[in-house]
């Protein structure tokens, strides 16, 4: 497997080796050269008011200062085109069903294991694995209702996942406020209608969610969005996705649970919930069921979950699919339950677990970039290449002292992408988030998040840690 | 809808009101500051009193209208604080997000910021700035309410919510207007009384109105019955309570259950109509509006058991 375009150089998403601009970028070039930089560097302020105004803010965990920072954006789109697309939608679409697949597996039969092909020990002994949703049937078999597959590109054809994100990947409300807002301000770039939209998303959701009714659910499903209150970072999002699907945005103090049933909260009396797109964790829905000392949870909400009362999406437990250590079986997963060949390949991974891999992770961590199993948004990593002797060094002792909680990869060349800067355009690394809805069917609207490194260089596209992002454009056949 | 959702209507409606409410203080303090022989301290501590912060300053300390302003501007902790009444509108409005307008939010969280970067110093040269920029907001607000919301219950809680804030502030004006303002060597409807009951009706933006129904006869009884009794006039008591008294006859309608602020509203509404012209002036003025008070603080407990607040 090549993980580089062979010259050493990272893959340019814009131009080819011969520096001639790639047919999908040739609209974009012609409107940066109309523009100008210092053009788009003054609508660039206009787009950050609009952003403000709006109230699309972030905020960042243990960092203190501004509780509702705004992620930096990048007016230059990513662009993939028609064909490119072709293979992703494919290769995304096969990723969400084998692991759908996988989860009610573990939580049945388990064949997979029976099979050899996952180690029994790296799923039952794993924390994000539930022991309380075996045996559980969930409508449809569908436990991870959104699945965000975190995608990279080293060459032309090689795109590669770097992470699965199966619980609550977050981060859709930028794509639709980034195309939102690109739409706004330059109407001229989407008049030819070359660029798919995705302002949709929203209906496909409410239908996803409507499908994974439970069989108490007699008539039209109530929906609902439950967000742990507008504290949480993500809370913009969880607002705007329950205003465009036009159900209730609801807090655990909103909801009750009685006889069998959850109901919510309303001045004309309870009202009864069906479907409960959940923004919370696992560990604090219901404190009767997991962490006593949760504040946030439903008591008994897991109770009528069981029973059929309720659904929740994604489905307690469904972490055990995204967890770092069985990422690196997926692509098995995919050829054990579909009977196919995957589209998309993993990044090679060493898992520490394994002592051979760890030997070699020890031997090599100044190349490579080593992760917690459990960890996610850019926290607890180690950028070998990067990183001070100290740093390294300290990290390596953590890893000896608890192997199974690492893994590592190697450093990828990530494709960058053209990025406006204060006087001309940059490259700058770049990597991809699509949302995959799973209900009866499988959806996948054309297009995902674009997160950019902003600072020459950087890997780490993570909004925590100073990324930024950028609308991201599919092409249509026209 | 939510009974949170409800909750947090009527509250974002009552503290845009009220940063209005303080703002129109605040140049009501500043006028009769200016007036001949005013007693600066009586003026803006009689302003303290109405926004219910007068024991934030010492019982015998000359109060200043630097005082006044870090009080009723920038004081994070002051629930009648402009800072904090923009700030709690626009939390309460982003807990509620999805009930409302585009447009309605952008009021709320337009340049929600800007009162952190001031000090005392800048609040004061800036005041008059201050002012208008706040009724801007709370015009704004209302502009975007009035044309883009849905008439749906929230309309109807946020409408309640703006009203029994509005209610409160005339009362309160009054109150100190008439037991705080007048030095007891005065003589009602004198000079300084007459220069008072202007700078009420002004803070009320009610002095051409007064004169569009009375017709340039400025007397405290009529002032008193314009602003507890009027029909047409919006900050008036009987306005407020007819306004409260729809709204809450409309959700009757749409949950169709009736509740003990039915009752309430009704029994306000009737009292204000059949008192005779004058007769509250004349029985006390302070009693009437303390019990007035009781009776709106009431109501706004009982509709918040009505619908589960």
């Amino acid at each position: 497997m090549s993980l580089e375009s062979g010259n050493g150089m990272p893959f340019d998403e814009m131009c080819d080796d011969t520096g001639a601009v790639r047919e999908c970028y040739r609209g974009v070039e012609r409107w940066i050269a109309d523009n100008g930089v210092a053009g788009l560097n003054r609508r660039m302020e206009e787009a950050e008011a609009i952003f403000r105004r709006i109230g699309i803010t972030f905020a960042v965990y243990g960092e203190g200062g501004d509780p509702e920072r705004l992620i930096p954006f990048d007016l230059i789109p990513r662009i993939f085109s028609a064909a490119e697309w072709r293979v992703l939608e494919r290769g995304i679409g096969q990723r969400a069903r084998a692991l759908n697949a996988f989860l009610h597996d573990v939580y049945h039969r388990a064949e997979i294991i029976r099979a050899g092909i996952v180690p029994a020990e790296l799923v039952y002994r794993n924390a994000a694995f539930l022991p309380d949703m075996v045996g559980v049937d969930v409508p449809g078999r569908v436990y991870s209702h959104i699945v965000g597959i975190d995608i990279v590109r080293t060459g032309p054809d090689s795109f590669q996942v770097l992470e699965d994100n199966c619980r609550t990947p977050s981060g859709v409300s930028y794509m639709l406020e980034n195309r939102e807002i690109m739409q706004r301000m330059f109407p001229g770039l989407f008049a030819d209608g070359g660029v798919a939209p995705v302002d949709d998303y929203p209906a496909k959701l409410r239908q996803t969610l409507i499908e994974v009714a439970p069989p108490a659910c007699k008539g039209e499903p109530v929906v609902v969005v439950l967000t742990p209150g507008p504290l949480n970072s993500a809370y913009y999002e969880h607002s705007y996705l329950a205003d465009l699907m036009g159900v209730e945005l609801v807090e655990p103090a909103d909801l009750f649970v009685d006889a069998d049933t959850v109901w919510m909260r309303t001045t004309r009396g309870p009202k009864r919930v069906d479907v409960i797109y959940r923004r919370i964790d696992d560990d604090y829905i219901d404190p009767l069921a997991f962490r006593p000392d949760s504040m946030l949870g439903l008591p008994g909400l897991f109770h009528v979950y069981r029973r059929g009362g309720v659904t929740l999406a994604s489905a307690p437990g469904a972490g055990i699919a995204d967890d770092k250590a069985i990422y690196c079986f997926v692509p098995k997963m995919i050829e054990f339950y579909l009977g196919e060949r995957p589209v998309l390949e993993n990044v090679p991974t060493w898992r520490c677990a394994d002592p051979d891999d760890c030997a070699y992770v020890l031997d090599h961590l100044g190349e490579l970039v080593a992760k917690e199993v459990h960890g996610s948004g850019g926290y607890g990593m180690l950028i070998g290449p990067q990183s001070t002797q100290a740093e390294i060094a300290a990290y390596a002792n953590r890893i000896r002292a608890n192997p199974s909680e690492f893994i590592a990869q190697p450093t990828l060349d990530l494709s960058t992408a053209p990025t406006l800067g204060p006087t001309t355009t940059a490259g700058r690394h770049v990597d991809f988030r699509p949302y995959c809805l799973v209900g009866k069917n499988v959806r996948l609207v054309p297009g995902g998040l674009t997160r950019v490194a902003l600072v020459e260089g950087s890997l780490v596209v993570n909004s925590s840690q100073g990324g930024g992002v950028k609308d991201s454009w599919v092409l249509r056949d026209l | 809808m939510l009974s949170r959702s409800a909750d947090n209507l009527f509250w974002m409606a009552r503290y845009i009101e009220r940063a209005e409410a303080t703002s129109r203080l605040l140049v009501m303090g500043q006028r009769m500051a200016l007036l001949p022989g005013a007693h600066h301290r009586d003026e803006w501590r009689s302003v303290l009193r109405v926004a219910g912060c007068e024991h934030r300053v010492g019982e015998h300390a000359l109060v200043s209208e630097a005082d006044a302003v870090r009080l009723l501007v920038l004081d994070e902790d002051n629930p009648a604080s402009i800072r904090t009444s923009l700030g709690r509108a626009r939390a309460n409005g982003r807990a509620v997000r999805t009930q409302l307008t585009q447009d309605m939010w952008e009021s709320l969280n337009d340049g929600w910021r800007l009162l952190e970067s001031y000090d005392l110093a800048d609040a004061r040269r800036e005041l008059p700035h201050l002012i208008d920029w706040t009724k801007a907001r709370a015009a704004t607000f209302r502009g975007a309410v009035s044309t883009g919301m849905l008439r749906n219950d929230g309309h109807d809680f946020l409408r309640i919510g703006g009203a029994i804030e509005r209610a409160n502030m005339t009362l309160r004006l009054l109150d100190v207007k008439y037991h705080v303002l007048l030095p007891e060597t005065e003589v009602v409807g004198g000079g300084r009384d007459h220069y008072q009951w202007n700078s009420v009706l002004d803070a009320l933006s009610g002095k051409r109105a007064f004169h569009h129904v009375y017709g340039g006869q400025l007397r405290p009884w009529l002032i008193t019955e314009f602003l507890v009794r009027d029909h047409i006039f919006p900050r008036s008591l009987a306005f407020c309570v007819a306004q409260i008294g729809y709204h809450l006859g409309r959700l009757g309608t749409t949950h169709d259950a009736r509740h003990a602020c039915h009752e309430t509203v009704e029994m306000m509404l009737e009292q204000l109509d059949t008192a005779a012209e004058g007769a509250i002036f004349e029985a006390g003025l302070h009693e009437f509006v303390g019990g007035a008070l009781n009776d709106i603080n009431r109501l706004s407990r009982e509709i918040a058991a009505a619908y589960h607040f």
